[in-house]
């Protein structure tokens, strides 16, 4: 067979057709989404004060992303693997903590000490969110570490729908609405006062993972094993019991997380955990997988670009109903980053796999 | 020493009544309640419930060489399996938790106590159930080889037998469904009938492929000779499925040939190139709405094409969106490439859904009178009729899909699934080879989709979510990623039961997620593997249990 | 005559320089080994001439032509073909399927043909699985075409690697630490069989190589990298008595006398 004109590169790297092909659809799409947005701001539709609030709502939503990305980053990071059930691990704890709000609101509870509630309520959530993680983990996971890559996946995929429809059967289909915490009603200047509450509370869940990592032996634990678990198998240690911690760690901050959409969205459902658990993890990618403040920065990213995209790109173009389009910028977002630049905006901290 | 064996047999009986638990409060067992399988007594319920025990009984005593040892820890873990049962039984009678959870019901104390309810006759009916049970999985596992397997199959052979009498009993002879079938399920003679002559039946065919003598008989018949004949056969029975086959079921067979059609497709992608593609509901959606936009007078453009002028239009379509979408994901690894094929399926979903789309795709309410196939004056309307379309086009799928598969193309997939870096180093194309695998194995979901369309006469955006994806990955795993027979198994498994089925539809999801992860712990190759697939990945998988305590498990992957 | 010859090759990952300026002249039907420490760029190399690799600066040249930064595919198909240091099989295919593989760009039908099974599919298939059985039987694994790769013993996968191989018919092969993890007899059988490849099929082979006596013992040129630089060239002998070369094996302060002043020599280590 003959080469017709090889094409030959040097410069360290080297680019084909298909890449062209590529950067031309992408580079299409940018122009789009600029020139969209130059005339959404032309139009002048929207003050300043709606962009004001659109940005304070995705910070909100993006930091409930944050601490669902945690649990994405840390997993990969110790096991080289994508949780595909986390946001399902998510779902569990929101919607088990309804029935305990449910309770504390019917026997007047709620009213008389929210904020022991509230903490009641997040505790529990974790809890719950925590022991299915742990269970995924054991039942869907550990039979199968060090199998091909494809093989996890795949239970991933299995346990994601197991848990969901496990949770569709136990309490039903229908939608739930969390019970209104009075002390979260209202404004504080600009922002809902639950928006505050749930940016405070992912700080100090931040805070909290941050002491966890960097002062426990558990944590040290964590971080020997996602920078070398060969090494810290050797140094003695127990790898089998750092992923566990790894996977309980993530799951009580995704039980947390719950509690807080719920807050902000007060609907829970147990088809819930599908679209925050992908775009939690697309906000892990585009920090970059396996990077801790990359998943911070990622989710906030994502959760601000979602919540002004519609209107900013679409709105320029008279295209009808732009909201609707909120998930297609998310998963477009997805796409893109896993295309153009899978290590993430910050980059991977815990290196991906030899690319040779 | 039975100390420990007792622990295990506890914890195994434990495990077993967790999982009773699971089934029963999500809704499973009391579901089946009312279907009758066997006389008036055997519910499909208790059947579950029996087989569950059963399970305990086996999984247990399997561990064990003799039957001294099997039988005693069998029942003991049944037993505590009968009474985890029974204190569900008691918890759901005694404590108000249907504000709750939604099936824990009276009702279901009474499945689950076998009509006993949670008092000391339930508890009774439940442990003396438990006992047979495990004597009954001891026993089977120390009868001699294929013994065991065979009552175990004509067992269950029975049991889908009544299971399937709506289905069957308006089908077969008068005679046979009023001698098989009582008013609900099968009468007891005819469970004892269809019991026996499935044990011979099970037994000939073992002795059949034992026995030295008939082999060779077997083998006289050349290959060349015997293998045109059988599917000749084969051809001819499902040819003739429209015949016999009422409007419900060849609407049910319809279903499972869309989606033999589908996972045809994605088996060239996932089965025979290794690339996990979670978005493969994107061809189906193109291939549907290509159809739906090109013949329907409803969107887009004024006029509408005939069907049969539409369809290769259809087809092209998906093989470019194969080619869109295979292009940017070639770089990608492999769990990469899952989630960004998802992301592509989901945008196509919420872009049909859009109203920005509306004027062209019709929006959340769809595009409906879509036109039909007509050959001269006949005009292909029934699903009867429609059978034969689809079934020449999987035909036709599976022609191609061995052809391939017996090419240097189809080597060069299974070397990309191998070790892609090795594949680029013996000269193969990676960008050809996985573009091709995309587009082709887009093309029959295109071609699926298109016939769906017609069929249904309409689409709407709800028809084409992740689940359908799921749904094929699902059927994949449980046939054998890369087998072809697998393929039809697993839709006729996942597809066609869940139809026939009225009250298993709540639950399907729920069984396709426990199909992935059982299936890839216990029996990672599927029901019908590819030869040589199947060792890939069993001994991966063996190979990871053994590491697994202690595991140092880099560098693969 | 000059079959393959790189120029001022240059490789970096981030700070490190695995290449730096090496320049190599590989002869037709020459044995020409690698050596060097660890870490000295060696595999680096491999990957740079195969095109898995696209070097900084510097150029390639194979039997004349440029192949700097060419796809790895296209490398494949002009006549390079290699095997890995720790044996890269397709291990869940046949034996026959493996080399079958890498026939691949020599196998001429189109798609069409593939698919009604036209003479010229059968004609290039039946030609296809002759021409791989006579190289397993040229690799001594004759009968042995319906085994699973994974299951064969550990010589016989070095062994099919190298079959695998030469289905592509290349005129260079790249062999990375054939003899690594092999007993004295294996390794024996082994150099026969790269002697072998190079005076009946007129292979040129270019290796990198750990084990010195086999390096010693079938080189017609030796070249030493360290610290991704050539430190050396010359036939064995050259090779072992330059002190460059003891320095970098044994360290500093060897070559001054304080050391053996050669290379160990089988028998002598």
């Amino acid at each position: 067979m003959t080469i017709a004109a090889p094409r030959r590169f040097t410069g360290g790297r080297r680019i084909d057709i298909s890449q062209l092909i590529v950067w031309a659809i992408g580079g299409i799409l940018l122009a789009i989404v600029l020139l969209g947005s130059i005339l959404t701001l032309r139009a002048g539709h929207y003050t300043a004060a709606q962009w004001r609030d659109f940005v304070v709502f995705g910070i909100a939503q993006g930091a409930i992303y944050a601490l669902i990305a945690l649990g994405y980053t840390m997993v990969y990071g110790v096991l080289r693997m994508i949780n595909f059930a986390h946001g399902e691990v998510f779902m569990s704890g929101a919607m088990t903590t309804f029935f305990l709000a449910d309770y504390l609101n019917r026997s007047g509870f709620l009213k008389a000490h929210p904020w022991i509630s509230l903490v009641a309520m997040l505790l529990f959530s974790g809890l719950v969110s925590m022991t299915v993680a742990v269970l995924v983990e054991r039942i869907a996971y550990r039979p199968l570490r060090g199998a091909p890559r494809l093989v996890p996946l795949i239970t991933a995929v299995g346990a994601s729908f197991f848990l969901q429809y496990t949770f569709r059967g136990l309490f039903g289909s229908g939608v739930r609405a969390y019970p209104a915490i009075p002390v979260l009603q209202g404004k504080l200047w600009v922002f809902q006062k639950t928006q505050v509450a749930v940016f405070i509370g992912v700080l100090i869940t931040l805070a909290l993972l941050v002491l966890f990592l960097q002062r426990t032996r558990a944590g040290l634990a964590i971080r020997a094993v996602a920078e070398d678990r060969e090494a810290a198998a050797l140094m003695g240690v127990d790898v089998d019991r750092a992923i566990v911690t790894t996977f309980a760690v993530g799951g009580f901050m995704a039980g947390i997380a719950g509690v807080l959409y719920a807050l902000v969205f007060v609907q829970v459902q147990f088809f819930m955990g599908f679209l925050p658990g992908i775009k939690a993890f697309t906000a892990a990618v585009l920090g970059g997988i396996g990077n801790l403040p990359g998943a911070a920065v990622g989710g906030l990213v994502l959760g601000v670009i979602e919540s002004i995209g519609p209107s900013l790109f679409f709105d320029g173009y008279g295209i009808r109903a732009a909201h609707q389009l909120k998930d297609v910028i998310a998963f477009t977002i997805l796409v893109l980053i896993l295309i153009f630049r899978p290590t993430g905006l910050l980059g991977e901290r815990l290196g991906g796999e030899e690319r040779v | 020493m039975i100390v420990r064996a007792a622990r295990r047999a506890i914890f195994i009986g434990l495990v077993a009544g967790i999982a009773g638990w699971h089934l029963s409060l999500v809704g499973l067992i009391p579901a089946f309640a009312q279907r009758r399988l066997v006389g008036d007594t055997l519910t499909f319920s208790y059947a579950l419930l029996i087989a569950l025990l059963a399970l305990a009984a086996f999984a247990t005593g399997r561990r064990y060489p003799g039957a001294a040892q099997r039988i005693p820890w069998g029942v003991l873990s049944a037993l505590v399996s009968s009474l985890m049962l029974f204190l569900l039984a008691l918890l759901v009678t005694h404590l108000n938790l249907r504000q709750i959870l939604l099936n824990a019901t009276p009702e279901l104390a009474r499945v689950l106590t076998f009509g006993g309810g949670a008092s000391g006759a339930g508890l009774v009916r439940l442990l003396l159930i438990g006992l047979l049970a495990g004597l009954f999985a001891g026993g089977l596992s120390a009868l001699p080889r294929p013994w065991g397997r065979v009552i175990v199959s004509a067992a269950l052979m029975t049991l889908l037998l009544g299971l399937l009498r709506d289905v069957l009993g308006p089908l077969l002879p008068r005679v046979v469904t009023s001698f098989l079938y009582g008013t609900a399920g099968l009468s007891l003679a005819g469970a004892v009938v269809t019991f026996l002559l499935a044990t011979v039946l099970f037994t000939l065919r073992w002795s059949l492929r034992a026995n030295a003598v008939t082999a060779r008989a077997t083998a006289a018949v050349p290959a060349t000779v015997r293998q045109p004949v059988i599917q000749a056969l084969l051809l001819l029975i499902l040819a003739s499925v429209p015949l016999w086959a009422g409007l419900f079921l060849s609407n049910v067979a319809d279903f499972v040939g869309f989606y033999i059609l589908m996972g045809l497709g994605l088996n060239l992608v996932l089965g025979f190139a290794g690339l996990l593609d979670l978005g493969y509901v994107a061809f189906f959606a193109v291939g549907a709405y290509t159809m739906a936009v090109l013949t329907s007078p409803e969107v887009g453009q004024r006029f509408t094409l005939d069907f049969w002028v539409a369809l290769p239009i259809a087809v092209v379509t998906t093989v470019l969106a194969g080619l869109l979408v295979g292009l940017p994901v070639l770089r990608m690894r492999g769990d990469y490439l899952a989630i960004a094929t998802l992301g592509f399926g989901e945008i196509v979903r919420l872009l049909v859904l859009s109203d920005w789309l509306k004027p062209y795709l019709g929006g959340a309410q769809g595009v409906t009178r879509i036109a039909r196939p007509s050959i001269a004056s006949w005009r292909i309307d029934s699903p009867q009729e429609f059978y034969l379309l689809v079934l020449i086009s999987c035909l036709f799928a599976w022609f191609l899909s061995v052809r391939l598969r017996d090419s240097r193309l189809g080597r060069s997939w299974f070397a990309i699934r191998e070790d892609e870096h090795v594949a680029q180093a013996m000269g193969i194309n990676r960008v050809t080879a996985k573009l091709s695998a995309f587009a082709i194995g887009a093309s029959f979901g295109g071609l699926s989709g298109a016939l769906f369309a017609s069929l249904v006469g309409s689409v709407v955006p709800a028809s084409f979510s992740l689940l359908v994806s799921i749904n094929v990955v699902a059927l994949l795993v449980l046939g054998g990623m890369g087998s072809l027979p697998g393929v039809v198994v697993g839709a006729l498994a996942l597809v066609g039961l869940p139809e026939l089925l009225r009250e298993f539809q709540e639950y399907r999801l729920l069984v396709y997620g426990i199909v992935l992860i059982a299936m890839m712990l216990f029996r990672p190759a599927g029901l019908l593997p590819e030869r040589i697939h199947r060792r890939e990945l069993e001994e991966a998988v063996e190979e990871a249990r053994e590491i697994a305590p202690a595991e140092i498990a880099t560098g693969r992957g | 005559m000059v079959l393959l010859e790189t120029s001022h090759l240059t490789k970096r990952f981030g700070g490190l320089v695995a290449l730096r300026d090496v320049d190599l002249v590989v002869q037709e039907r020459a044995i020409h080994s690698v050596i060097g420490p660890n870490g000295a760029g060696k595999t680096t190399l491999f990957n740079c001439i195969t095109g898995f690799l696209v070097p900084d600066a510097g150029d390639i040249r194979f039997s004349g032509t440029s192949i700097t930064g060419l796809r790895p595919d296209l490398v494949a198909r002009l006549g390079i073909a290699r095997t890995y240091q720790n044996i890269r099989l397709f291990r869940h295919l046949s034996v026959l399927d493996n080399v079958l593989i890498g026939l691949h760009p020599h196998i001429n039908y189109s798609l069409l043909d593939a698919i009604l099974r036209t003479p010229r599919y059968r004609r290039a298939e039946r030609a296809a699985e002759r021409e791989a059985r006579e190289l397993l039987a040229f690799v001594g694994l004759a009968g042995k075409e319906f085994f699973t790769a994974a299951n064969l013993p550990y010589g016989d996968q070095r062994r099919l690697e190298i079959a695998r191989a030469l289905a592509l018919r290349p005129k260079l092969l790249l062999l990375d630490e054939p003899t690594a993890g092999m007993n004295p007899h294996e390794t024996e059988e082994m150099i026969r069989l790269i002697r072998r490849l190079r005076d009946e099929r007129g292979i040129t082979i270019l290796l990198i190589e750990h084990d010195m006596k086999v390096v010693m013992n079938i080189s017609d040129v030796v070249t030493v990298l360290d610290f991704g630089e050539k430190i050396a060239e010359g036939t064995p002998e050259e090779v072992r008595r330059d002190p460059r070369v003891i320095e970098a094996y044994l360290g500093r302060g060897a070559a001054s006398g304080l050391g053996p002043s050669t290379l160990p020599l089988p028998g002598e280590a």
